[in-house]
């Protein structure tokens, strides 16, 4: 022991670290901060520092280049011992890291922890969110499969809607006039040094700012932040009811990391690595390209907005938004913490989230894409064939056949880009049904150029017949008059 | 002795010393930035543009659309498989052709032709195109991209080298005329139809393009 005591002291008597640890240790913190509300920034460090880890693991298998980076990948997977399970500690451990930011950020926002003096630290705080998508996104790329490549050809096709600059901006991102290797390097300068370069120093400004202001008191409805009189009152109450933080606060933080790496690690046991997905061959055109679980959100977004809003609000969307995080402090610096009392901060992050989880699970099943096979795989049901004339089985052939099936459903099966047809007749009278056939209109192409008359009366044949069984298909009341009246009708 | 008006010797010195690590800064930046933008200026000179065959003109039969491959012609030793490119050549009648880009004109995803119902559809937002790449359907705001294209001692030729994407200067010269193409056909079709009393009555309204 003594032994140890004096190798210590030798070293301190050099670097003279020990009493400004001691004091960051010990420093207090209010009592009622010592909870579990409290824990998802250290969490979001813990899993920050298991990805340096099991990225600096992976960067000795993995090599940067558009011809080799996939079957690295495999070899990963396959050949190199519990290669698949440190990639799959990897990929679990970004989205439990993006997903760990986000609720540390809500926390944080409910807790009025953003108000004077802490608007800096939230303003790094926003920037570590960026950075923490910004790793995701590029991490993906490094996948480098299917996904990866038309991803990034997603991410040149919003770039090049920047005015003036954007052409420019895109061959800059990829490195050249396609995607390439040159593509591939440079998203692997992003992820392995300019990101996670950029990602340490500001964790470190961020935790220093924790140590220096101290850390958020737990709000307490009606207890107003003023700038005269807070630091003050923070500095009396850490004073009259505060307590070290360690160890009175850290057992917490401690047993909760510890409890997000058993997850992380029974997540990457469980499901395993993500990918790769096929090969990064642009002539296999058989694909439908996704991207990863936190940009799903965005996938859905884009299909939704008319096509006039997209450019905008993907080029002016963001700016926003970053614009209104980091300006958030200097709105409202002041005033009530509690989220008792912030009614519309409340509604604001329950919107949001709302909104988010709405389009992510949309883009789970991506309603908006046709189902490229249906046409020729979805059986048509045989309730809409049974004792259907030769006509109507024709129309049946028709609908099937002119891939009207990849985006109508029939009996649940099928694309659900237009709407699903098990009762259209009831909606639509014969003349409608000619006319949305040959026209299109509200999304739908015409078919005009692609159906001859026999065809066309084939399928609206078949069309009529869609209706339930005790409901009677739509009529156009007035044709029956006419016709009557022409004498062409019984 | 120093007040505020005079400069001491170390001062002048070391202001000489920031001054003079600015200059070399500056120098070292012009290769450093000329560097990173490389990838830019490269193709400001529009070197990465040239004429690539696809094929022989019989390898397309009249009326259909086939897809083609080649090879992209800039490339770089760590590419890989990632040069190769696909499109779809349209061979509309003896040496009349239409090449489309392969990448959709909302956000690039490989577009599939459908003969039966002559249409290309997206996988991705369900962005859909018919047979001439005029958009039919979807989120793109314009038709599919066309590559500049010549047929050169019975080759297919086009002109390529840029991934196509909706701000590119490529798309803007070589493209459909955004938001709709001609769809002259429909009224040809119409005549067609004439025997339908029916469904002649309803394609009179036929949509036109302003």
């Amino acid at each position: 022991m003594r032994v140890i005591r004096q190798i210590g002291q030798w070293f301190d008597q050099r670097l003279q670290l020990a009493a400004p640890i001691r004091d960051a240790a010990e420093h207090p913190v209010p009592r009622n901060t010592a909870s579990w509300f409290y824990v998802f920034g250290s969490a979001a460090l813990t899993v920050f520092l298991l990805q340096l880890v099991t990225g600096i693991l992976l960067a000795l298998i993995y090599v940067p280049s558009a011809s080799e980076a996939w079957s690295s990948l495999q070899a990963l997977n396959h050949d190199v011992t519990l290669g698949w399970f440190i990639r799959a500690m990897h990929g679990w451990g970004s989205n439990f890291m993006v997903a760990i930011v986000l609720i540390h950020m809500v926390q944080v926002f409910l807790f009025g922890a953003y108000k004077f003096p802490r608007e800096l630290t939230w303003i790094v705080g926003v920037f570590l969110l960026l950075m923490t998508l910004g790793m995701a996104f590029s991490g993906q790329v490094l996948r480098f499969d299917q996904d990866a490549y038309w991803g990034l050809g997603i991410g040149a096709s919003i770039a090049s809607r920047v005015p003036i600059a954007g052409p420019m901006i895109v061959k800059l991102m990829l490195g050249g006039p396609i995607i390439a290797g040159a593509t591939l390097s440079r998203f692997f300068a992003l992820h392995v040094f300019v990101i996670p370069g950029m990602l340490i120093g500001f964790v470190c400004l961020h935790l220093l700012m924790v140590l220096k202001l101290g850390i958020n008191e737990w709000p307490m409805p009606g207890r107003l932040v003023k700038r005269a009189t807070y630091e003050n009152e923070y500095h009396q109450l850490t004073k009259k009811d505060g307590a070290p933080f360690v160890p009175y606060a850290v057992w917490k933080d401690l047993f909760f990391a510890a409890f997000i790496l058993l997850a992380v690690a029974a997540c990457a046991l469980y499901f395993g690595p993500f990918g790769p997905t096929g090969r990064p061959d642009p002539t296999i055109i058989q694909t439908v390209p996704k991207p990863d679980y936190f940009f799903l959100w965005l996938y859905g977004l884009l299909s939704y907005l008319p096509p006039s809003m997209e450019t905008p609000a993907l080029l002016i969307g963001p700016v926003v938004v970053i614009a209104f995080l980091v300006l958030l402090p200097f709105l409202s610096g002041e005033g009530e913490k509690s989220w008792r009392r912030r009614p519309i901060a409340v509604l604001t992050v329950l919107l949001i989230a709302i909104i988010l989880g709405t389009l992510t699970h949309l883009a789970g099943y991506t309603p908006w894409s046709p189902h490229m096979n249906a046409w020729s795989g979805d059986p048509v049901p045989d309730k809409f064939l049974h004792g259907s004339t030769a006509l109507q089985r024709q129309g049946a052939l028709v609908f099937q056949v002119k891939q009207c099936r990849n985006c109508h459903s029939l009996g649940e099966l099928g694309g659900q880009r237009g709407p699903a047809l098990d009762s259209v007749a009831v909606r639509l009278t014969q003349d409608q049904l000619i006319r949305q056939v040959i026209q299109g209109g509200g999304n739908m192409p015409a078919y005009g150029k692609n159906l001859s008359p026999a065809e066309t009366t084939a399928l609206v044949a078949f069309l009529e017949t869609l209706h339930p069984a005790g409901q009677a298909p739509a009529r156009d009341a007035a044709r029956d008059i006419v016709l009557r009246e022409s004498g062409t009708h019984p | 002795m120093s007040n505020e008006n005079t400069i001491s010797r170390r001062g002048l010195l070391m202001k000489i010393g920031m001054l003079f690590n600015g200059v070399v800064a500056t120098a070292l930046a012009v290769p450093v930035v000329r560097f990173l933008f490389s990838s830019v200026t490269r193709g400001r000179a529009s070197a990465y543009l040239s004429w690539v065959p696809l094929g022989h003109v019989s390898e397309f039969p009249e009326g259909e659309t086939r897809l083609a491959m080649f090879r992209n012609p800039y490339v770089t030793p760590t590419d890989g498989k990632t040069v190769e490119t696909a499109c779809w050549v349209r061979r509309v009648e003896g040496e009349q052709f239409q090449v489309f880009a392969i990448n959709c004109a909302h956000l690039g995803c490989p577009v599939r032709w459908f003969p039966q119902s002559g249409l290309f559809m997206c996988p991705c937002h369900g962005g859909a195109y018919y047979r001439d790449g005029s958009r039919a359907s979807g989120p793109p705001e314009r038709g599919l991209f066309e590559y500049p294209h010549k047929v050169q001692d019975g080759m297919v030729t086009i002109q390529a080298g840029e991934l196509p994407t909706p701000g590119s200067p490529t798309a803007s010269l070589f493209g459909n005329a955004p938001p709709c193409g001609p769809r002259n056909e429909l009224v040809s079709i119409e005549s067609k139809l004439s025997a339908s009393t029916e469904t002649n009555a309803l394609l009179r309204k036929t949509k036109t393009c302003a």
